[in-house]
């Protein structure tokens, strides 16, 4: 009864939202008021009754109703309870319901909010996001049902169906396969939602820049609007990407945290022209440039997020092939590609209207920079698509299947992450309008003095990788400018800092001083760890009481500093990860990066959750000194995927990541291991830390009177 | 437009050279980029059509294991095998009858054309008989695939996951 409650609620929604769609275009053309408001009351009361269907699915699932097709493939008796839950976004079913109930929770927030003088915009944004959400709530009820049961025809086949075949008895297993184990990880439970948050939010500002086109308002008042919302959707893209990352490095077992397999990279478009709509906007608003080029940036980044939407999914899957059997896939090419024209229609109908009000004049000014910016993550956009294309095109052309791996992307997209690093650090010293590069050369001598020492030093320590010379140069150049900056900031303030902020900052020291002390008594073996983070904590506390004058741009420049923190470990990996692999005996042992490792034990066990535990014991030496012990492991369950779990010795400057191979004859006389030694890895999840600061620097809420300063200023 | 005629570029032209010459630089990373990492998906017949004018090339081979060629030692690791072909596309798979009917004729007909693998590394587990191997790496010149990367998929442990312990109700 309840899966058929569940699917009658979002048949209900669905229709719901398309009447929305109807009312607030009824009311847009025939001025009437009064259906604006319905088709905004009807938006409204989608989120109520998502809400309602989707924790029917969770009782289903948290209840064991097996006889649900979609229950018994992603749970199990013994899966513990918030594994239930988190099941919801395990498979592609439930995937799509959980991005349904995230459009309408977003279209609601928005369509709650005062409209005041932006009420024209109003029809068009309800009728944008109620359309995205009926496509979705469509494909949950037509293709990728949650609630079908399974069935057992006359024929004796077992089929999985909402209602029942004729003649067909409806089965109830017992129990149900369980979630992949591979996604029973606390980084997995996470990386979906946030992923998804990102691309759903990112339909807000799109949805609003569809508005401003249909509406003809040609200036930036919908960039205004959606400024939060915007930040908001690529912070969680990015925090999503980062967790995808971390997932790959600790459950994945082969050493590395990005693979450029299509999935990734389906994830990792919209965040490109994301990113590059993010730098635009702000000369929209500045100088009142670029009015066409943004519109086309959040067309891409709508289509592009639509996209990696059909090819994410759960997450799990090899080939692209995989999805041209099911019947999702078509749907999904019809419904971009209609959006797609439609939006570049409109655009196109405007285009006079949305003409630059100041002529760019320098190349050396910021807005050329931030042109130039464009271009170089429009670049990166280019390589990754036609790495994802490249195979159907040579197919098409010379009948051979040719396929790029990841050296294609890193030969052609480093030099462009190079450039953009080298851009990080030379656009926030350029000026507005007739910047020449005399006064460019003017602000960027001080910084750039610190920065040649960088290479030479590196030189001296033994450096001799150019990548490594190149890169560890940039980020030392970007490191020097943003302090620099900083250090203006400061001289010309006068800090005045309110009772309630003082309060915030003791209370945060006071937390983040006890929160390090209590990580390095648990490990005091590597308390530099700690402590260089909570020098650095210290330190982003000290900017951020900085950056309250104008939160937007100095959380801008944190974003930045994380970045190039994060680049620092992406080159430690690139240009010194080593690797090598050995059958070893009790007792033998295997060395790699000056470590040795000894292969001490090995035990087989079964886990309360029926998987068994095969874990073996390595001791760490170097220079002849015990370290300490690592336990790679792999984890066989009943029906399921083995995982294997590496054994991971994690500092600031390496980590020592060894693989127990998952192979039928392990013993204690035989055992095969792979030891990778990943330099200064750590600092790419450091750097992603910064980032959530930096974030919340830049979204911190300001009083208008504030902003406005701060934007006379920078 | 004074400011413009002194630099003696009108205004637009630097910004369409500059732009022109940034899309030249993308363009030749991405064409260099591609000739240099390219890796030709061939079935075991055409990689014995082309034969050694193939030597070096990165090459990505699939066929279908033969589980008594199998020799593997565990203390070098040293992994051999070999493939029997199997069509490249898609309809020809599903004409011989689907994955796991095509793999079985290919490993059961002599007459098929096969390639010896070598690979130093752990065994797969799904090493096995009639798997389907993708495998990454190059041709040497005594006719051996060297590679550098196995893939390896078991047609039997994808098939659409269905109840099999099943109690009728209701």
């Amino acid at each position: 009864m309840l899966a058929q409650l569940g699917l009658g609620i979002f048949a209900l929604t669905f229709l719901l939202a398309l009447f929305s769609v109807g009312a607030a275009v009824a009311g847009y053309f025939s001025k009437s008021d009064r259906w604006v408001e319905t088709a905004r009351l009807a938006m409204l009361l989608t989120f109520p009754l998502i809400t309602v269907g989707v924790a029917t699915l969770i009782y289903l699932l948290v209840t064991g109703h097996y006889e649900l097709q979609y229950v018994y493939s992603v749970t199990s008796n013994e899966m513990p309870f918030y594994l239930k839950i988190t099941a919801l976004w395990g498979g592609q079913a439930g995937s799509l319901v959980l991005w349904s109930w995230l459009m309408s929770a977003f279209a609601s927030a928005v369509t709650l909010r005062k409209w005041e003088r932006d009420r024209e915009l109003l029809p068009w944004v309800i009728a944008v996001t109620s359309v995205t959400l009926a496509f979705f709530l469509a494909l949950s009820i037509f293709y990728e049902n949650p609630f079908a049961r399974w069935w057992q025809t006359s024929g004796g086949d077992i089929v999985a169906r909402m209602f029942a075949p004729a003649g067909a008895l409806p089965l109830i297993p017992s129990d149900g396969q369980g979630l992949n184990p591979l996604l029973r990880h606390p980084g997995m439970i996470i990386h979906p939602p946030m992923l998804y948050l990102g691309f759903v939010a990112f339909v807000i500002p799109f949805a609003f820049a569809m508005a401003a086109l249909v509406t003809g308002r040609s200036d930036d008042r919908w960039i205004r609007l959606t400024r939060r919302w915007t930040l908001v959707a690529w912070v969680f893209l990015s925090l999503g990407l980062v967790l995808g990352m971390r997932w790959a490095y600790d459950v994945l077992g082969w050493g590395g945290y990005w693979a450029w397999d299509p999935v990734e990279i389906a994830a990792l478009m919209p965040w490109l022209t994301g990113t590059a709509f993010l730098h635009s906007v702000m000369i929209q608003e500045k100088r009142g440039m670029f009015k066409q080029w943004n519109m086309l940036l959040i067309i891409l980044t709508y289509a592009l997020v639509i996209f990696g939407t059909f090819l994410t999914r759960s997450g799990v899957l090899s080939s692209v092939h995989a999805f041209s059997e099911s019947a999702i896939g078509p749907m999904f090419f019809v419904f971009i590609g209609v959006t797609f024209v439609t939006s570049v229609a409109l655009l196109i109908y405007r285009w006079k209207d949305l003409k630059a009000e100041v002529e760019m004049h320098s190349l050396f000014s910021r807005e050329a920079l931030f042109l130039l910016n464009n271009l170089l993550f429009m670049g990166v956009l280019i390589v990754c698509f036609w790495g994802v294309i490249f195979p159907l095109i040579s197919e098409l052309v010379t009948g051979q299947k040719v396929t790029v791996g990841p050296p294609f992307y890193i030969r052609a997209n480093g030099p462009l992450f190079g450039a953009l690093l080298a851009l990080m650090g030379i656009a926030p010293l350029s000026a507005w309008g007739r910047s020449t590069y005399k006064t460019l050369g003017r602000a960027l001598w001080k910084p750039s003095i610190p920065t040649v020492i960088v290479p030479i030093v590196l030189a001296i320590l033994g450096v001799r990788n150019w990548v490594a010379l190149v890169g560890f140069t940039l980020v030392a150049f970007v490191i020097f400018v943003t302090l620099y900056e900083f250090w203006r900031a400061f001289r010309k303030s006068n800090l005045e800092i309110t009772k309630r902020t003082q309060w915030i900052v003791i209370a945060l020291l006071i937390l983040v001083t006890i929160g390090f002390a209590a990580w390095a008594l648990i490990d005091p073996a590597n308390w530099l760890t700690p402590f260089v983070s909570m020098i650095l904590t210290y330190f982003m506390v000290a900017i951020w009481m900085l950056a309250r004058r104008n939160p937007r741009r100095y959380g801008g420049y944190l974003i930045h500093l994380s970045m190039v923190v994060m680049a620092i470990g992406i080159l430690g990996m690139q240009v010194y990860q080593t690797t090598t692999q050995k059958t070893l005996a009790v007792g033998q042992n295997i060395q790699l990066a000056g470590y040795t490792l000894r292969y001490d034990s090995l035990a087989q066990f079964p886990y309360t959750d029926g998987r068994i535990v095969t874990r073996a014991v390595m001791s760490v030496y170097r220079g002849g000194q015990y370290l300490g012990n690592l336990y790679p492991r792999y984890d066989n369950y009943p029906d399921g995927q083995p995982v294997t779990i590496a054994g991971v010795r994690s500092t600031l400057s390496d980590d020592l990541y060894v693989v127990l191979v998952n192979w039928e004859n392990v013993s204690e006389a035989q055992a095969p291991f792979k030891v990778y030694h990943n330099p200064l890895i750590n600092w790419l999840w450091i750097g992603s830390l910064m980032f959530i600061f930096g974030f919340l620097v830049a979204a911190w809420p300001v009083s208008e009177k504030e902003n406005d300063e701060g934007k006379n200023e920078s | 437009m004074k400011n413009s005629l002194k630099t003696g570029l009108k205004g637009r032209g630097k910004f369409i050279i500059g732009g022109g010459l940034i899309m030249a630089a993308i363009i030749y990373l991405i064409v260099s980029a591609t000739q240099a990492n390219a890796e030709y998906f061939m079935t075991v017949n055409e990689l014995k059509a082309k034969g050694n004018t193939l030597v070096g090339q990165s090459l990505r081979i699939s066929g279908a294991v033969i589980g008594t060629t199998i020799s593997y030692n565990p203390n070098t690791m040293d992994l051999t095998f070999d493939i029997a072909h199997v069509p490249g596309d898609n309809a020809a798979i599903e004409m011989g009858g689907g994955l796991a009917a095509v793999l079985h004729t290919a490993v059961t007909d002599p007459t098929r054309a096969r390639l010896t693998i070598v690979y130093n590394g752990p065994k797969p587990d799904l090493l096995r008989d009639e798997a389907q191997a993708i495998i990454t790496g190059h041709l040497g010149d005594d006719g051996i695939f060297y590679a550098d990367e196995l893939l390896l998929k078991c047609p039997t442990k994808y098939q659409e996951a269905v109840p099999s312990q099943v109690s009728n109700g209701n």
